[in-house]
């Protein structure tokens, strides 16, 4: 099966029924998107499927009808996407582990819907769990990068 | 080389010895003949070195022995030496060691008691007339108890400074100077005309002088990093999917492998894996000890073969379900036998027959530790050698456990130390690990990553205990008289060392902590601790005995404070007798702007003491009985850490230990059925999502001796919580979590 991650094409030899999360993980090697639940209840794998945010490890491989953009392909050490900037500059992350899922939903959301007030920040980040419970952070990283996004 | 006899003051002095190419410096340590064969010290007198910065020409490595689960202990034990070494430590290699068999052997990583032998403090005093258990332990390498910043400060600076000197004499001795006429600057020594000398060129010569002791650790005032609100190390990586933790290694030729167990108790009675062995890129079906692995080509493939296969465990002949627990903390309860009474002063029982007595019997439930990062470990196993490539927080353990398992001895036994996405706890057990050498085991030679399920982390976690406990008290003339509280619980130090290594008699100062070494000058004040029987094999969580009994000892002084008509804040700094404390409720009032636990039609505030590990933390909660439910709106937190090191990191983890109490609180409890919890996974346990989580405000203060902040965020916003609650609805709540009595919205 074919399969685009982060603009690179991959031809994957697994099972239609593979999640994602797998084929990314454990075949491409793509370690930034974590497995916390397998169930959809963590966030902790969420990628974008041509923008939108979904949860890789429901999605299986032959059902991923776009381009995959896995945490690596959001923004680099070098050249951050302004949410992970966001996120750096906040120092957000405490044990870090759900942070790729996190950043990725802030910032699908941030592409949808600008400056979104603390209520779609609720509705839309409480897909997204952190055990660490860092979420006045989160919340306020994500206000920041919608400032940034703002004014380009 | 017989250093030991000029061992200084706190029994360490740094030392240096020679490595490829370069110097490692570190804490000569005089190892203590100990009777005890686990502790496997070296013969009396004799030495070694626990290195912590290692120079040569590839450039500088700062060792940061203690396991870092996301309370940023890497980052600050690197700071630390970073200080006093003069070098920026982002520019540095952070590695939790060991890193070489060559200079040191595993027996040296152990470290000193984090209570400050010079401490006379009735905290330390406290802490050391609890049971000779935790001195023990705590000369072991282990992460916990919060006691990683108390135990490197001095230490690590120490080993800095010490470095950054024996450097500036080599450098001396080559230009024909004098040490004191030079100077360091971002990793180099400084000649009077300027010219700067990296570390990593005066490397070969520093090895081949005595060290420099005679350093003096710089004042606060001169601190560069510490105290500053800086950038930690790994938040870069953390924030753009490239940190590595354990679960995301591969090796070339690596296997992958998941596990299905026992519930606690059974055993494998039958299996039928046919199914399985035939799926598409399973390796093999492997029995392992009370559990059945697959290893494959993939982690899913892995789990999803384990799912084809049929398993009739074979259960004990005992109680298994949830029942069971509460009678057996009720009988504990009715029993006169107790465990330990840290606290009883004047006469309870003649001040409470003295007139109306207040009961209030209160439970808090089990709770799982589940850390994001599901359990896993990388083991490659030869005849010769195993290595472990895992996250775990008492890296002596592992060793000891896989040499009895393997029959290997302890210095073929590599524990590579993992960053950990979350513990809180739940990475002081070797479960997992355990099962992830059988696994490798049977595939020599090979790398196998094993990886847990959630599922199979929810039904093989050891919890924090369920626990009830009956509190008493009076009230008269306006003040507390008597406060009585009788608590049960199992061991949890007793059921962790049965697991680690052996259980160990004793009273468990941890079934009372939090509650029986509370600083409140109650005339009449008694708390009991009642050790029931284990049910289900419990652990260590987040602030651990604090953690349920600051709740029941929390609302029982909230009661008695409503019966005696006193504002529940002000009575708390009326009764406290510990000046730090009495501060950080002072703090807390300023910064809540505390007028009293009204605050209008469906709202209320509630407040809580707790001092745990040293730290006095107290907080106030904010609530608003709404049309969708409850919703705690505001949140303030105060504690005194004695020095604050890391200011950014120190405020999320008051912020987050404080939500994570109020997580569990509200919406968390694992309840036994059949001997599993009849909670599999997070849609079950919701712990704290961002839409309940309130506007916090925290206040670090500075007054109390040097301390660790991981854990003492915990205890008291349960009891906050809960005294809210009542302060806006006049309802009660004993029992957690609260949503079981009342809706969140």
């Amino acid at each position: 099966m074919e399969l685009t991650v982060n603009g690179q094409r991959h031809q994957i030899d697994a099972e239609a029924g593979m999640p994602l999360l797998w084929v990314l993980r454990d075949i491409l090697g793509l370690t930034g998107t974590k497995y916390g639940c397998g169930i959809a209840q963590c966030g902790a794998c969420t990628v974008h499927i041509d923008g939108e945010a979904v949860r890789s490890c429901q999605i299986a491989l032959a059902d991923v009808g776009g381009e995959v953009t896995t945490i690596e392909g959001l923004g680099t050490p070098d050249a951050p996407h302004p949410v992970q900037q966001a996120w750096i500059d906040h120092q957000v992350a405490q044990c870090g582990y759900c942070q790729s899922g996190q950043i990725m939903s802030a910032a699908a959301m941030l592409a949808l819907q600008g400056e979104p007030d603390d209520q779609q920040i609720d509705r839309i980040m409480s897909a997204n769990l952190c055990r660490c419970a860092t979420y006045p952070r989160i919340r306020a990283a994500i206000h920041d990068a919608a400032r940034r996004l703002a004014t380009g | 080389m017989s250093r030991a006899g000029r061992i200084a003051r706190r029994g360490f002095l740094v030392g240096s010895v020679a490595i490829a190419g370069g110097v490692a410096f570190g804490a000569w340590r005089y190892t203590r003949p100990l009777p005890d064969p686990f502790a496997k010290g070296l013969p009396p007198g004799a030495e070694a070195l626990n290195p912590y910065v290692l120079i040569d020409a590839s450039g500088i490595t700062l060792i940061a022995p203690r396991a870092d689960k996301g309370q940023g202990a890497r980052w600050i034990q690197a700071a630390l030496i970073a200080e006093e070494l003069d070098i920026d430590p982002a520019g540095a290699r952070i590695e939790p060691g060991p890193v070489s068999k060559t200079y040191y052997n595993t027996a040296l990583l152990q470290e000193n008691l984090p209570i400050d032998p010079t401490d006379t403090g009735w905290l330390a005093q406290t802490l050391r007339a609890g049971s000779d258990v935790p001195a023990r332990l705590l000369g072991l390498q282990i992460t916990g108890g919060s006691s990683s910043v108390p135990d490197g400060f001095e230490k690590l600076r120490r080993a800095g400074a010490v470095a950054r000197e024996t450097l500036k004499q080599a450098a001396a001795m080559r230009e024909g100077l004098s040490r004191a006429d030079l100077r360091t600057g971002d990793g180099n020594v400084i000649l009077p005309d300027g010219q700067r000398i990296p570390y990593t060129e005066l490397a070969a010569e520093a090895a081949s002088i005595a060290p420099v002791q005679d350093v003096v650790l710089r004042a606060p005032s001169q601190w560069r990093i510490l105290g500053k609100p800086v950038q930690r190390a790994d938040i870069v990586a953390k924030s753009t999917g490239t940190q590595r933790y354990g679960i995301d290694l591969a090796f070339d030729g690596m296997l992958y492998a998941s596990v299905r167990a026992a519930p606690a108790g059974a055993s494998v009675a039958k299996v039928e894996a046919a199914a399985a062995k035939g799926m598409r890129g399973v390796h093999s079906v492997v029995p392992i000890r009370d559990g059945i692995a697959v290893v494959a080509d993939n982690t899913w493939r892995a789990m999803q073969a384990l799912q084809a296969i049929t398993i009739d465990w074979a259960f004990p002949d005992l109680p298994g379900d949830q029942q069971a627990v509460w009678d057996g903390l009720t009988a504990a309860l009715d029993t006169a036998q107790i465990d330990s009474r840290p606290r009883d002063t004047g006469d309870v029982e003649n001040a409470l027959a003295a007139g109306a007595v207040i009961e209030a019997e209160y439970r808090v439930p089990f709770l799982a530790h589940a850390p994001l990062e599901p359990m896993n470990a990388t083991v490659r196993i030869t005849d010769s050698q195993c290595e472990i490539w895992t996250g775990t927080q008492i890296p002596d353990f592992v060793v000891a456990k896989v040499a009895a398992l393997t029959g290997l001895g302890e210095d073929s036994i590599q524990v590579h130390s993992q960053m950990i996405g979350g513990s809180f706890g739940r990475r002081l057990e070797l479960d997992f690990i355990l099962q992830a050498v059988q696994i490798a085991q049977s595939v020599p030679g090979r790398p196998v990553k094993m990886i847990w399920s959630r599922e199979e982390d929810f039904a093989h976690d050891q919890p924090r205990p369920a626990q009830i406990a009956r509190g008493r008290g009076r009230v008269a003339n306006g003040r507390i008289e008597a406060l009585d509280l009788a608590i049960a619980t199992p061991s949890v130090t007793a059921s962790w060392f049965g697991r680690v290594w052996r259980a160990l008699p004793g009273p468990d100062a941890t079934i009372t902590a939090g509650a029986g070494d509370q600083p409140l000058a109650i005339p009449n004040y008694r708390v009991t601790g009642h050790r029931a029987d284990e049910v289900f094999p419990v652990s260590s969580w987040r602030s651990v005995g604090a953690s349920g009994n600051g709740f029941l000892h929390g609302c029982l002084l909230d009661e008695l404070f409503a019966a005696a008509d006193l504002d529940p804040l002000q009575g708390l700094i009326d009764l406290c007798s510990h000046d730090v404390s009495r501060r950080v409720l002072n703090e807390l009032r300023e910064i809540s702007g505390w007028t009293g636990r009204a605050a209008g039609q469906g709202r209320g505030r509630g407040v809580a003491f707790c001092l745990s590990f040293g730290v006095p933390c107290a907080q106030v909660v904010d609530v608003a009985d709404t049309a969708n439910g409850m919703r705690i709106t505001r949140a303030f937190a105060v504690a005194d850490i004695g020095t604050v090191l890391d200011p950014v990191n120190a405020q999320a983890q008051l912020s987050g230990g404080m939500l994570f109490g109020l997580g569990h609180a509200m919406n968390c409890e694992l309840t036994y059925r059949d001997h599993v919890p009849e909670q599999t996974n997070f849609h079950a346990y919701q712990a704290m999502r961002l839409h309940q989580a309130p506007e916090i405000t925290v206040r670090l203060l500075e007054n109390g001796p040097l301390r660790g902040l991981g854990e003492p965020g915990v205890p008291p916003a349960a009891p906050a919580l809960a005294n809210a609650i009542f302060a806006a609805t006049g309802q009660r709540i004993r029992e957690l979590p609260l949503s079981r009595k009342v809706r969140f919205a």
